[in-house]
């Protein structure tokens, strides 16, 4: 973990942290900003990682973090750039980590020839990362050292 | 009509009568100048962004789809316009392109895409046309900016620098085997090499 913060987890841990504390002062990106708006003075843009090192997974069935960056990529009915590099076919040459057999499984546990379609979308679960500092301080533990503690 | 023709063809044949030599040599070199001129002008007005947009299959396809992307809108603010990757830039060359792309003329009128659903129909064909020409010219339009002696590794990505440094370096691919689909949406690509 440390800097590199995992962005679902940490709206997670943000929204519970707010939900605490009295509405009005619910801070949002947006700053309030109402959706057909043009933020005044927007923040800058933080750019993604771009390492392409490996993350560990943050607790057992985490989907894997993206360590690259993704922008532009084209994913819809045409065309995944994702997996141009992923897919099992296209690995040999990419040298990608395989799209996980799991996906592979439509939702009766069908194993089909392909990623299954309700897989189809990475971005769903599979997230690039940004290096800052949480916003809030972070209590997560990893289930190591929770069953270490518990010994 | 051919006795007409004829007439005209012996007195080009015939040394001026009324006119004097100076003039003659003058005035076509003027007339050489103005001609070439405006034959360059005409081909440079063509080769502009505007040119390519006043046509409502450009602008409300290809364009709108640029626009979101890194070649119109960047941190430095230096952009590609269409000509800058679709036509080449040495004249012979142009030259070529130019006459080959008289056949958009007659796509064109016929209305050949002149609707969403038509261009989307020849949207993989007409790719396919571009990605063979930028392979065969070992992507000349690209490397008119994107200059491989000049790239810093250091500054790429690991998975970048891996590519650039053995495939490109080696020849064995160009830009376009895989920057497919950089600028505008891609076709499906089932079946296309790399997808």
């Amino acid at each position: 973990m440390k800097n590199f913060v995992l962005i679902p987890l940490l709206f997670a841990v943000v929204t519970a942290s707010f939900q605490a504390v009295a509405e009005a002062q619910i801070a949002t990106l947006r700053k309030g900003t109402p959706l057909d708006q043009q933020q005044a003075d927007p923040d800058q843009l933080q750019p993604y990682s771009d390492r392409d090192v490996k993350q560990p997974r943050a607790y057992p069935m985490q989907p894997p973090v993206i360590p690259h960056k993704i922008e532009n990529y084209q994913v819809d009915l045409n065309v995944n750039k994702c997996l141009s590099c992923h897919a099992r076919s296209r690995t040999e040459e990419s040298q990608a980590p395989m799209v996980s057999v799991t996906h592979f499984m439509d939702r009766d546990g069908n194993f089909l020839a392909d990623v299954s379609p309700r897989r189809y979308f990475c971005n769903q679960c599979h997230v690039p990362q940004i290096e800052r500092k949480p916003l809030l301080e972070n209590q997560f533990k990893d289930v190591k050292a929770v069953l270490n503690e518990a010994d | 009509m051919i006795e007409l023709l004829k007439r005209y063809l012996r007195r080009a044949r015939q040394p001026s009568i009324h006119y004097s030599l100076g003039f003659l040599t003058l005035g076509g070199f003027v007339m050489g100048i103005i001609f070439w001129g405006g034959f360059n002008t005409a081909l440079e007005a063509t080769n502009t962004e505007t040119f390519c947009i006043s046509c409502h299959e450009m602008e409300d396809n290809v364009y709108m789809e640029l626009q979101s992307t890194v070649h119109f809108s960047n941190g430095s603010g230096v952009r590609a316009t269409c000509p800058d990757c679709h036509v080449p830039h040495e004249w012979t060359y142009k030259i070529a392109r130019k006459t080959q792309a008289s056949k958009e003329v007659w796509g064109k009128i016929f209305g050949t895409i002149n609707t969403r659903d038509k261009f989307l129909d020849k949207r993989l064909e007409l790719a396919q046309h571009e990605w063979a020409r930028l392979k065969a010219n070992d992507s000349l339009e690209c490397r008119n900016c994107h200059d491989f002696d000049y790239m810093d590794f250091t500054q790429q990505g690991k998975r970048a620098r891996d590519q650039h440094s053995s495939a490109l370096a080696s020849g064995e691919k160009t830009c376009i085997d895989c920057h497919k689909g950089i600028a505008h949406r891609l076709p499906n690509m089932a079946g296309v090499e790399g997808f």
